[in-house]
């Protein structure tokens, strides 16, 4: 098994951090401290939750479609401004005509807190340069194929904007619950890389 | 910016808000240039020569001119 330390980007981040110690711009306590508050409750059922309830309850919808951020906090889930070192979320909402699908080609911008950690191909060469260039093609590698009339819109995200995807309410579900209907949601659909 | 977009001509299509210039932030220039932050969408085929979908970018004021 390789050690996560053995890794040649874990080395040189470490050697960027003992660099940013001895300059005593911060300290190992601080660093450790940041990644957990991070992560800590960081998972993509945060985002699932407020889909479901985007699914069943109008006005909410309405929000989560105009303010993230606020939308965010009626769910329980902090998300700070962009001033405030956070970003502003920007929720996207697929129809039967427009199908979203999110990228960071700078870099890997991605809401963390609402949909946990961004999975390795997210921040891989391959996905941030070929889906602003041919997302039907890297959408149909994951399974997901879209009919020909449907349009397809590509958010290319900051650090300061990033993008949720509100997938469209798969058909047959009227009975479910809140809590059911979250658990139909996945972290690709928040992505838009899957259609839930 | 990415560079895929520079020179084209695109639409904006929402202000998100005024927030600090990155290439400010990036450089420790204190206090950065605070601009409006504009959501702009391009068409693939402008881009790229081919391609049916669009791509939306957020770029700062001063990464625009008038088109």
């Amino acid at each position: 098994m390789t050690e996560h330390d053995d890794l040649p980007a874990a080395a040189r981040t470490r050697r960027l951090e003992e660099r940013l110690i001895a300059a005593g711009l911060t300290s190992d306590d601080e660093i450790d401290e940041f990644l957990t508050r991070m992560y800590a409750n960081a998972a993509p059922v945060n985002g699932a939750v407020m889909v479901a309830r985007a699914w069943t309850d109008p006005a909410y919808r309405e929000l989560l479609l105009a303010d993230g951020n606020a939308a965010a906090a009626v769910s329980g889930f902090s998300v700070p401004p962009p001033d405030k070192h956070g970003y502003q979320l920007r929720v996207v909402a697929n129809t039967d005509q427009t199908h979203n699908v999110i990228v960071c080609t700078l870099c890997s911008c991605y809401p963390v807190s609402l949909l946990g950690p961004s999975p390795g191909w997210y921040k891989s060469f391959a996905y941030r340069s070929r889906t602003v260039r041919e997302p039907r093609e890297v959408l149909a590698e994951f399974g997901v194929t879209l009919p020909g009339t449907a349009a397809i819109s590509v958010w290319d995200s900051t650090s300061e904007a990033r993008y949720m995807v509100l997938p469209a309410r798969p058909a047959g579900t009227k009975a479910l619950d809140a809590g059911q209907l979250a658990a139909l949601v996945t972290r690709n659909g928040l992505i838009g890389t899957a259609l839930v | 910016m990415p560079r895929y977009v520079r020179g084209q001509a695109g639409e904006v299509v929402a202000a998100l808000g005024r927030w600090p210039l990155p290439d400010d932030s990036a450089r420790g220039i204190a206090p950065p240039r605070v601009q409006t932050c504009y959501a702009v969408r391009f068409s693939a085929v402008d881009l790229w020569g081919s391609g049916d979908h669009t791509v939306t970018v957020d770029l700062w004021e001063s990464y625009l001119d008038r088109a």
